[in-house]
């Protein structure tokens, strides 16, 4: 695999991939290494509390604020990344009082996108950028953007290592955690605000709408293929960066969009891994669990 | 020695007072069976043991200490098991996930985290079992792994909230078999949540029976009475011993129908009448 450290521009015949020749792409690397390696592990606590819809949820209230963002003219990334840090501390903050208002969650999201869509309307280039932000523009990442994701990727990952054990605690076992002392409020703040860091990276090489490829699908993948969780941690992030790797490589092959290729790869890693437990069950009847 | 004290208690929930003038003393090394209807307030009272539930009168006591939050003395299986029916963890990282967990940093076991998994692991005889993944485990097994998690930290007071809720009467024996055992071992008192007297008949030193907002303490010949029993439940009680089980029954339920049922009678006699029914449902399988 590339490394992304090579600067070959008058070496065609070089030992890096032919790919790796041209800037966008080694930056494409890179913006997609750093987004894999924060979305895999966030992810990962994402399945495991079973609040895979509330990174949904950011996503697209994050195309409010990038769209916000272009409107008054600063980077889309922070606009995002804006948005979904206020949306993940408000979700944080209600709740379990969110737990039953799907009706109420789904019309603040399409209210979020439709403000989204009107934001775009005053803005002159229109289709280029709608679509860039629903569904990614890995290969426009420049060298800056890089340096922000890593440095938000850096954030990300540094706040999740602080609060992963009584995070993990509050998901695993959330009212005996409350007795041991643990805030279920504070940690659910703290890891929704994490994952709108990590929402907002992977925005940027996915787009809004296709987030849950590179958050949910490895991460969910790891769950079904690990038993301990710092092995299920490391394999979700492997995942992610292999079908972004994957993904940028196959799309260079094929010139097809590298989104598609990540969604293709995310939901082929995901069926596989069912596989093990889909033979296992056809093979043998297991004891069934009591409810 | 007192391990829970409840002194005059009165606890609210939402403006609704649940427990008033609650007296309770409960020594060390006693396994305390803890009875009661639907929504009588059993899971209050021990939240209310745990810190979590402020009293709006009176004080709870813990080993002489005021109750408070994360106090590690106390070992708590909450009624809610949040375990997913798919979840792939295996049973050891999901005990583990629990030692030391209020700390922060990276959820790595040291050496002594590791010892103190294998110790409580062994406790509850799920050392063997522990590496399979939970979604492979019955709910025997699961139950014994909530155990587990449990005793992490050498807890001195249980606080179980309904263990063999959705548990076969034989798995229910075990699990009242295992605590049993463990409370004699470990020097521990229990306080036990139960739907239903007779799994704890053998087993529990006396009965905490709450209901209409009031709570008995005693042995079973003296709580589990008519007199008792129908001042707690606010209705007719028949108690009837049969082969060594004992079945409470709300025998006036229908007598209840026809005093409140009429429609004339107001507010509060319609909320009384409602509570009724809830009393005279559980009161058949109690």
């Amino acid at each position: 695999m590339p490394t992304g450290k090579s600067t070959p521009t008058n070496t065609p015949m070089g030992t890096t991939p032919p790919m790796l020749d041209y800037g966008f792409m080694r930056n494409a690397f890179a913006a997609a290494a750093i987004v894999a390696l924060v979305a895999g592990p966030v992810g990962y606590f994402l399945v495991l509390r079973g609040q895979t819809f509330a990174g949904h949820a950011l996503a697209h209230i994050g195309f409010t604020g990038a769209t916000g963002a272009f409107l008054i003219g600063i980077s889309p990334l922070w606009g995002l990344l804006g948005m979904t840090v206020a949306g993940g501390v408000a979700i944080g903050l209600m709740g379990e009082r969110l737990a039953q208002r799907d009706v109420a969650i789904g019309l603040v999201l399409a209210l979020a996108l439709g403000f989204g869509l009107l934001f775009l309307h005053f803005v002159t280039s229109y289709a280029t950028q709608a679509t860039a932000l629903l569904f990614g523009n890995v290969l426009a990442v420049d060298q800056a953007t890089v340096w922000s994701l890593l440095a938000l990727g850096v954030v990300a990952l540094a706040a999740l290592g602080v609060i992963a054990r009584p995070l993990l605690f509050a998901s695993l076992q959330p009212e005996l955690a409350e007795a041991k002392g643990v805030s279920l409020r504070l940690m659910a703040v703290l890891f929704l605000a994490i994952v709108a860091f990590a929402t907002a990276e992977a925005a940027q090489i996915v787009g809004v709408l296709l987030v849950f490829t590179l958050m949910v699908g490895p991460a969910a993948a790891s769950l079904r293929l690990t038993r301990r969780v710092g092995p299920g941690v490391l394999l979700a992030a492997a995942f992610a960066l292999a079908e972004a790797w994957g993904g940028l490589a196959l799309a260079y092959e094929t010139n097809w969009p590298t989104s598609f290729w990540i969604t293709a790869l995310s939901g082929l890693v995901y069926g596989a891994s069912l596989l093990p437990a889909v033979l296992l069950e056809t093979a043998s009847a297991r004891p069934k669990a009591a409810p | 020695m007192i391990v829970l004290a409840f002194r005059d208690v009165e606890i609210a929930l939402g403006g609704r007072t649940v427990l008033e003038g609650v007296n309770l003393a409960i020594g060390q090394g006693e396994f305390i069976g803890l009875l009661g209807g639907n929504g009588a307030g059993k899971t209050t009272l021990l939240r209310a043991a745990l810190g979590l539930i402020p009293p709006r009168r009176g004080a709870i006591e813990v080993l002489g200490k005021a109750a408070s939050r994360g106090n590690p003395a106390i070992g708590y299986m909450p009624q809610s098991r949040a375990v997913p029916a798919n979840l792939r963890l295996s049973g050891h990282d999901f005990v583990a996930g629990v030692v030391d967990g209020a700390r922060w940093g990276l959820p790595l076991l040291g050496s002594e985290g590791r010892r103190e998994v294998d110790r409580v692991l062994e406790l509850v005889a799920a050392s063997a079992l522990a590496h399979r993944p939970l979604a492979e485990l019955s709910g025997g097994e699961r139950q014994r792994l909530l155990l587990a998690q449990v005793l992490v930290g050498s807890p001195k007071l249980l606080l179980l909230d309904e263990p063999l809720m959705s548990l076969d009467p034989s798995h229910q024996a075990g699990v009242v078999e295992l605590v049993a055992s463990l409370q004699r071992s470990l020097g521990l008192t229990v306080l036990f949540s139960a739907h239903e007297l007779n799994p704890l008949l053998g087993v529990m030193n006396r009965v905490l029976f709450v209901g209409n907002r009031q709570a008995a303490l005693g042995t079973v010949d003296e709580v589990i009475t008519e007199p008792v029993l129908s001042r707690l439940y606010g209705t007719r009680i028949e108690v009837v011993r049969l082969g060594g089980r004992i079945f409470v029954m709300a025998g006036a339920q229908d007598m209840a129908r026809d005093t409140h049922g009429c429609g004339d009678h107001g507010h509060a006699h319609g909320q009384e009448h409602s509570h009724e029914h809830s009393h005279g449902d559980h009161a058949a399988d109690a």
